[in-house]
């Protein structure tokens, strides 16, 4: 694994253009061009706040301003983990013509698919942080917490997509179950609504890794409180290891890939 | 000195038709592999080998290149070397920085500019985006697309395309380099260019594998020549000497065809029935009036030629014509 990391350094380069491409390609010949990675995320946003709306029409509750923003706190992570998984699991197979004639380590193609997504976190992230200077939220000190779970979201994510990728290009089936899965997440992640609402369904929605790290998000920036650190440690612990299986079972199957694809 | 490029018994095995694991069968094999790494190389039904038992060495600075009728393993050989597969069985050594031309475009998006194309492509073959920069206007002046090169690739005509590929391919300095019939791009003038910056390479002392079909260019360029055959290295020698061996087995698959379409269609064709004579059969002889049909350079033959006259004639005059297999009119007796 150690090679195969040193690897991917010397590749850093081409891992940079592959990421720059990616984000190109996104908005080559879109008259609205980069605009559209603000207004994706904003239109995410606004479909949580109307379910917000609605589940508390029905409850009688009244929409506090907190659960609007702990909803665009958490929305905008999960639209990256999401589109992460799409794009990388797609990575080596819709670039079969790089992969069955030039060398280079595979592994760069599912990570710059992953970090154009991370492109396009970032700039929803600069218009969140925009909107929530007007909103007069206000910080703690345990928001320093934040690029340690960002961290792990983007551990986990870049993990997992590996090992999709990788899948998906002996069995095509992967993707469509990948599919299926991202449809239903968001009604097993609490990214609509709080994990503490679901009672004794808590821990199921924690021990959904990704439920544990936007909770901890959550908790960090819009609660001001100190992350669980229970539940803190058990998602870096996934993220870690997810990361690692990732990488390992990448790099043992990469030299199959060219005459399976 | 350590030798740029070793081959020893190198085995390579392909899957045939489009039959591919199930899951059934996968899962089991992949924990077993997990468990322990079986070196289980048998061949199934369904597998064939594309290359077989391959051993040769190549020295720094040695040009090589590797010829053998299409399917005889050539591109696979490249592919592993390039690392883009690894073999069944057997053993590779490379010491050096290798780049492959395997496919110049490949790296291509058509959604990007030129000028994008160019750094993409670039570092998937495997340069720094600083050498890039530094060489970026030798790239674009050798691919003559100057004019074009912010404008997205999807709009180039072919021809601009593969030079421009070529060009960012050709800007790469190797040790060593692996070639793959890309170097037929682009007009006569690119391709003499394209030629030229092989000798290039050539005097700067990089060691060079050059795949090609093209027997003239093998000439001009290469010193030694592998040949591949059914997967296998069936000769490994100074150009000239070689070449022949080559020739003959492609014309040998063209022979081959031939006699099968003349039996297929003997007792069939009626060449024309109104004439007063009917050919039944052509036999070559050799000098001990044995039939034969190889023959050596300088050798002699005879031809004996049976026909049906429908009736007498006095004075029949017989001409006959060798052509070669693609047309050539070799000789015209009387």
């Amino acid at each position: 694994m150690i090679q195969a990391l040193k690897e991917l350094i010397k590749y850093r380069d081409l891992f940079y253009m592959l990421t720059l491409r990616d984000i190109r390609i996104r908005y080559k010949q879109a008259a609205m061009g980069f605009l559209w990675a603000i207004f994706m995320p904003i239109v995410a946003v606004a479909a949580g706040i109307l379910i917000k709306q609605a589940m508390a029409a029905v409850s009688g509750h009244a929409v506090d301003l907190l659960s609007v923003v702990s909803i665009s706190v958490k929305v905008l992570p999960w639209t990256f983990f999401i589109s992460s998984i799409r794009f990388a699991v797609q990575s080596l197979v819709g670039n079969s013509n790089l992969v069955t004639k030039i060398y280079f380590p595979r592994a760069v193609l599912p990570l710059a698919s992953v970090a154009a997504c991370l492109f396009d976190l970032a700039i929803s992230v600069l218009v969140l942080l925009v909107i929530l200077c007007f909103v007069h939220l206000g910080v703690s000190i345990y928001i320093l917490w934040t690029p340690l779970i960002l961290l792990f979201l983007i551990l986990f994510t870049t993990g997992l997509g590996l090992l999709l990728a990788a899948a998906n290009l002996f069995f095509r089936d992967v993707k469509y179950i990948v599919e299926i899965i991202l449809m239903f997440g968001i009604f097993f992640t609490p990214v609509f609504y709080d994990a503490n609402t679901m009672g004794r369904l808590r821990i199921f929605m924690l021990l959904n890794p990704m439920g544990s790290i936007l909770e901890a998000l959550n908790q960090s920036i819009v609660l001001k409180q100190m992350p669980d650190l229970h539940w803190l440690t058990y998602a870096g612990v996934v993220s870690v290891g997810m990361f690692c299986v990732g990488m390992l079972v990448f790099h043992s199957k990469e030299q199959l890939f060219a005459e399976n694809i | 000195m350590k030798n740029a490029v070793e081959f020893n018994g190198v085995w390579k095995k392909f899957k045939k038709g489009e039959k591919f694991d199930s899951l059934r069968d996968f899962i089991p094999n992949f924990f077993k592999n997990l468990i322990h790494k079986n070196e289980n190389i048998a061949l199934n039904e369904s597998e064939f080998w594309a290359v077989k038992d391959v051993n040769f060495t190549i020295p720094k600075g040695g040009v090589v290149g590797v010829m053998g009728p299409n399917g005889a393993g050539k591109s696979t050989i490249l592919k592993l070397l390039s690392g883009i597969m690894s073999p069944t069985k057997g053993k590779m050594t490379i010491n050096g920085r290798l780049s492959a031309l395997i496919e110049v475009t490949a790296g291509f998006h058509p959604e990007l500019t030129g000028r994008e194309n160019v750094y993409l492509n670039g570092t998937i073959l495997g340069m720094k985006s600083r050498e890039i920069d530094r060489k970026f206007d030798e790239i674009v002046a050798f691919s003559e697309v100057e004019d074009f090169i912010d404008t997205p690739v999807k709009r180039y005509s072919s021809g601009m395309y593969s030079r421009l590929g070529f060009s960012v391919a050709a800007h790469m300095d190797p040790e060593i380099l692996v070639v793959d019939e890309v170097l037929s791009v682009g007009d006569i003038a690119f391709q003499s260019k394209c030629a030229q910056k092989m000798r290039e390479l050539l005097g700067s002392g990089a060691t060079i594998l050059l795949v090609s079909h093209q027997i003239s260019l093998i000439q001009s360029l290469c010193k030694r020549v592998l040949l591949l055959h059914h997967g296998e290295l069936i000769k490994d020698g100074p150009t000239e000497e070689v070449i022949p061996y080559y020739q003959n087995i492609t014309f040998k698959k063209n022979e081959e065809d031939f006699k099968h379409k003349v039996k297929s269609e003997q007792g069939k064709v009626k060449i024309n029935q109104d004439l007063l004579i009917e050919i039944s059969n052509v036999v070559l002889y050799g000098k001990d009036l044995k039939p034969k049909e190889e023959f050596a350079v300088g050798e002699d033959f005879e031809i004996k030629v049976d026909y049906n006259a429908k009736q007498e004639i006095p004075d029949p005059i017989v001409i006959i014509d060798i052509i070669r297999s693609d047309g050539v009119l070799c000789c015209s007796l009387n």
